[in-house]
Order: structure tokens, then C-alpha cells, then sequence
């Protein structure tokens, strides 16, 4: 029977939570890297037993984890992400130039066909790229280079480079995302890149047409169209139909259009999930209510999925690295919390139920579907 | 022979059971000592210096002797004791976080 592997990064190590199809019965283990803060862990969609996962402290920096068998067994691979050349400066939250400086991966994406192959999107908003399996990394540095980047701001959490969208049709073509200078897209690898940016409104910069300075949160797509993105911006839900050339806000009904996560159903590439979050003051849901909201295609018409959910006194936050689907017949749908609990649905969001209620703060959920 | 001490995360992520007894060659200082201990354990590179500067982390500190040598020039000779294999030279995380 088919199974799924679910990869859970907090900030006081990781955790592999694995179910047969039914996906009613878990077994745990971990913490892997107890004490360490674990951005995020993915697996290789071209060889599942290979994962790689970010682990860092304040104190002893950036480690790269790498495991061969399906996360039981792991092994330091390389830590040194250099930038290339002269780094330069980007903006300060004052406004003056601040060097680039390295602080931590924030999200490690696997080629889709190499198992070798690895991108890592880094603090300071960087690109890296390793051709042996995490053993050395490589800027790819013409993403900085890009000639907005000495305008770039950090967010509150930093200038992070935190999405990866590889597109199946083209190994060349990348979407990433920067908080909180935006989106890009390379269309030739990484040598070259665009901000893809319009349409995109922020009040909290004044120019209406600025190409960078967005605070995108997270982006998703569907592999069969890989045109189509969904973004969650700071404020705003948004969808583009041409790849990022340009954007439209689907926020609709939602309660509130602040949050972080977002992710589209495997099967039906026109449903999307969002977790509302109160607002960048309150990172919280409203009213103490943990919903899902579901879009079936309808831009702007949105489902709250409750069942199974609490729907009092709940004041955690979904964070953006921390949803993800997986592709069984009927979809699954994760999700992690700052409150520790990683919850579960089999049946598309319909119903919920959680796999494990108390880990430290959920950084990132990730999920592999098993043959 | 020159007594390293590890905090427990460095010594889990190297496998490392206990002290470490490096032999150096030469004048014992820290750059000697963390060289030799990083040539013995490359997972450790970047995470007692910073890799390119090789600047001591912030939150890392060392100590001998009920000294700490954190600031001291990193080429500046250790204590005799420490030279000697008498007292361990510590690496340590500093106390932060609240």
C-alpha cells in the first residue's frame, strides 16, 4: 500500500512522521537534530530516500543535513555558502547600505529529476546551487545582480530568500521569492532574472507600479499548469496567469487576506488552500479560530474548512513554508503550527484531525508521497 | 598535547565522545588549536569561526584557566597549562537567549 512521509521542521529539530495510504495511524521519530532550528527538510522527487534538511543555531551557524535512507540515518554535507565576489550592500530597515552577510538557508528545493542536484535560497536573499548532493554550493549570483538589488529590504524576518518554483516543463525556468523585495523569474538557469512584480499593491511603500519591495510571503503552483501561480503576499492573496508577467488579487471573501501559507490541491490544479492570519500586528487567526480556506476555482470565493479544527481560544500561526499536499488519490492536506501541532486531512480539507499536538514551533511542513 | 573541550552540539554533530587531544607542531594559540581541530573534523568548520573570515562566532566563547581568551589575539600563545595538556581549552556557547 502507497504511504506518505511528512517532514516537520520546528525550531528545536525535525521530526518524520510516516502513515499508510489511509493516513489515520502515525508513527513519529525525532527530534533529528534535537536543540537546533530547523528551517526546513524536503525530499528529492527523484529519489525519495533522499532528504536534505536546513539545521542552524544562533550559536554555531548554518549546517545542511542530508539523509540516503528516508530520514533514518544523516550525515553533515557542506556549509560553506560563500557569496559571489565583492557581495556588495542591500538596504537596511533604516534605509542605509548594509552589507550581504549570510545567516541561515531558509528553504532547500531538490531537482525534480537529479537526486544530486539542489537549490538553497538563503538570508541574505541569495541563490545557491549544488550539482553533488549538498557536498559544495555554488551562487548562482545573477539574482543579486539583478539591478534592483542594492534596493532590497529586509522584512521583519529578514531578507530572506524563502520559494523556489522549479518549473517540470523547463529546468532553466525558476520563480523565487524575496521578503521583502519580491518575485523573480530566470528563465535561463540563473544567469539572468526579472522581477515579476506587477499588479502586486503594498501600502507600505508609496510608488504603485515599484517593480521590488513586495513583501511576498509564499508562492504555489500546480505542476501540470505551471503558468498559474498563487501568492500569498503580505496582505493579499494573488494569482497569475502568465507565469508572473503579471498579477490579480483573488483575496474575495476572506476574512482576512494577511497570512503566510498557501498551497494548491494535486489533483485539481484550479484549488487552493490559504490559513488566514489576522494581520501583520496579530499573528493569529480570527477571533481565535483555526480555519483553512479552500478556493475551488472560483477566483475569490472561498470556503472555511473547520472540522476537526479548533474553533476557540487558538492564537497560533501557520508559517509560510509550513503547508503542503500530498498527491494520494483522494489529496492530503498538512499543516504545522507555532503551537507545535502538525495537522492532517485525508480528505481534501473536508475534515481534519492532527497527527501530533505538542512539538516545539512548526517551522515547515513538507510530504512525500511513497509508492 | 593540547586538551579541547566541545559544547555537547558540536561534539553530537561530530561524533566526538569526550575531550579532544590534538598534537600541534608548533607555538599552541587558538588559531593552532582550531586549525588542527577543524583539519580532524571538517563538520565543525563554520561553526566555532566563521567560514571566509574565520572571525570567532559571536555567541562562541573560549576559555582556559578560568580565563576568558575570547578577544585574545588569535595567534597570541595559550596559557602554559594549556600548552601542557594540564587544563583543557573550552569552547563554549555563549549564554543567550534570556
Amino acid at each position: 500500500m502507497s504511504g506518505v512521509r511528512v517532514l516537520v521542521g520546528t525550531r528545536k529539530g525535525a521530526f518524520v512522521l510516516t502513515s499508510d495510504g489511509r493516513r489515520a495511524d502515525w508513527e513519529i521519530t525525532g527530534p533529528h537534530f534535537p536543540g537546533w532550528e530547523i528551517y526546513h527538510v524536503k525530499g528529492s522527487p527523484a529519489e525519495p530516500d533522499r532528504i536534505y534538511a536546513s539545521q542552524s543555531t544562533g550559536w554555531f551557524g548554518q549546517l545542511i543535513q542530508r539523509s540516503d535512507d528516508g530520514g533514518r540515518n544523516w550525515q553533515p554535507v557542506g556549509n560553506e555558502f560563500a557569496y559571489d565576489g565583492e557581495p556588495g550592500t542591500h538596504q537596511w530597515y533604516d534605509g542605509t547600505p548594509h552589507p550581504w552577510e549570510f545567516a541561515r538557508v531558509w528553504h532547500l528545493e531538490p531537482s525534480m529529476t537529479d537526486p544530486d542536484l539542489v537549490y538553497a535560497g538563503v538570508e541574505d536573499a541569495a541563490l545557491f546551487r549544488s550539482n553533488d548532493a549538498g557536498t559544495t554550493w555554488q551562487e548562482l549570483p545573477g539574482l543579486r545582480g539583478h539591478g534592483s538589488g542594492p534596493h532590497w529590504q529586509p522584512g521583519a524576518g529578514g531578507l530572506c530568500l524563502h520559494t523556489i518554483i522549479q518549473d517540470p516543463r523547463d529546468p532553466n525556468r525558476l520563480v523565487i521569492a524575496i521578503s521583502a523585495a519580491g518575485a523573480f523569474r530566470t528563465d535561463d538557469g540563473g544567469k539572468s532574472w526579472q522581477a515579476i512584480n506587477r499588479g502586486l499593491q503594498s501600502g507600505q511603500i508609496p510608488d504603485p507600479d515599484a517593480e521590488v519591495g513586495h513583501c511576498v510571503h509564499h508562492i504555489a503552483r500546480h505542476p501540470e499548469r505551471p503558468d498559474v501561480l498563487y501568492m500569498q503576499k503580505h496582505w493579499d492573496v494573488m494569482r497569475s496567469d502568465d507565469g508572473g508577467d503579471s498579477w490579480y488579487e483573488i483575496s474575495g471573501d476572506l476574512p482576512t487576506d494577511f497570512g503566510f501559507a498557501i498551497d494548491v490541491h494535486a489533483h485539481e490544479p484550479g484549488t487552493v488552500y490559504v490559513v488566514p492570519i489576522t494581520s501583520d500586528e496579530h499573528h493569529f487567526p480570527p477571533d481565535g479560530r483555526l480555519r483553512v480556506y479552500r478556493s475551488r476555482g472560483a477566483d475569490g470565493e472561498w470556503e472555511p474548512l473547520t472540522t476537526g479544527l479548533p474553533q476557540q481560544n487558538c492564537y497560533v500561526n501557520v508559517l509560510r513554508d509550513a503547508m503542503a499536499v500530498d498527491s494520494l488519490d483522494s489529496c492530503g492536506v498538512y499543516f504545522g503550527t507555532t503551537g507545535g501541532q502538525v495537522y492532517a486531512s485525508a480528505d481534501a480539507g473536508d475534515t481534519w484531525a492532527p497527527i501530533v499536538r505538542d512539538l516545539p514551533a512548526v517551522l515547515s511542513v513538507e510530504v512525500q508521497t511513497l509508492p | 598535547m593540547i586538551r579541547v573541550h566541545l559544547p555537547a552540539h558540536l561534539r553530537t554533530i561530530a561524533h566526538i565522545d569526550g575531550e579532544v587531544e590534538l598534537d600541534l607542531a608548533g607555538v599552541a594559540t587558538q588559531r593552532a588549536v582550531l586549525d588542527a581541530l577543524e583539519e580532524r573534523y571538517p563538520v565543525l568548520r563554520g561553526t566555532i569561526r566563521e567560514h571566509g573570515t574565520g572571525k570567532r562566532r559571536a555567541f562562541v566563547r573560549f576559555f582556559a584557566c578560568e580565563e576568558d581568551l575570547s578577544h585574545a589575539e588569535p595567534d597570541a600563545p595559550l596559557p602554559a597549562a594549556v600548552a601542557a595538556g594540564a587544563e583543557p581549552f573550552l569552547v563554549m556557547g555563549a549564554m543567550a537567549g534570556g
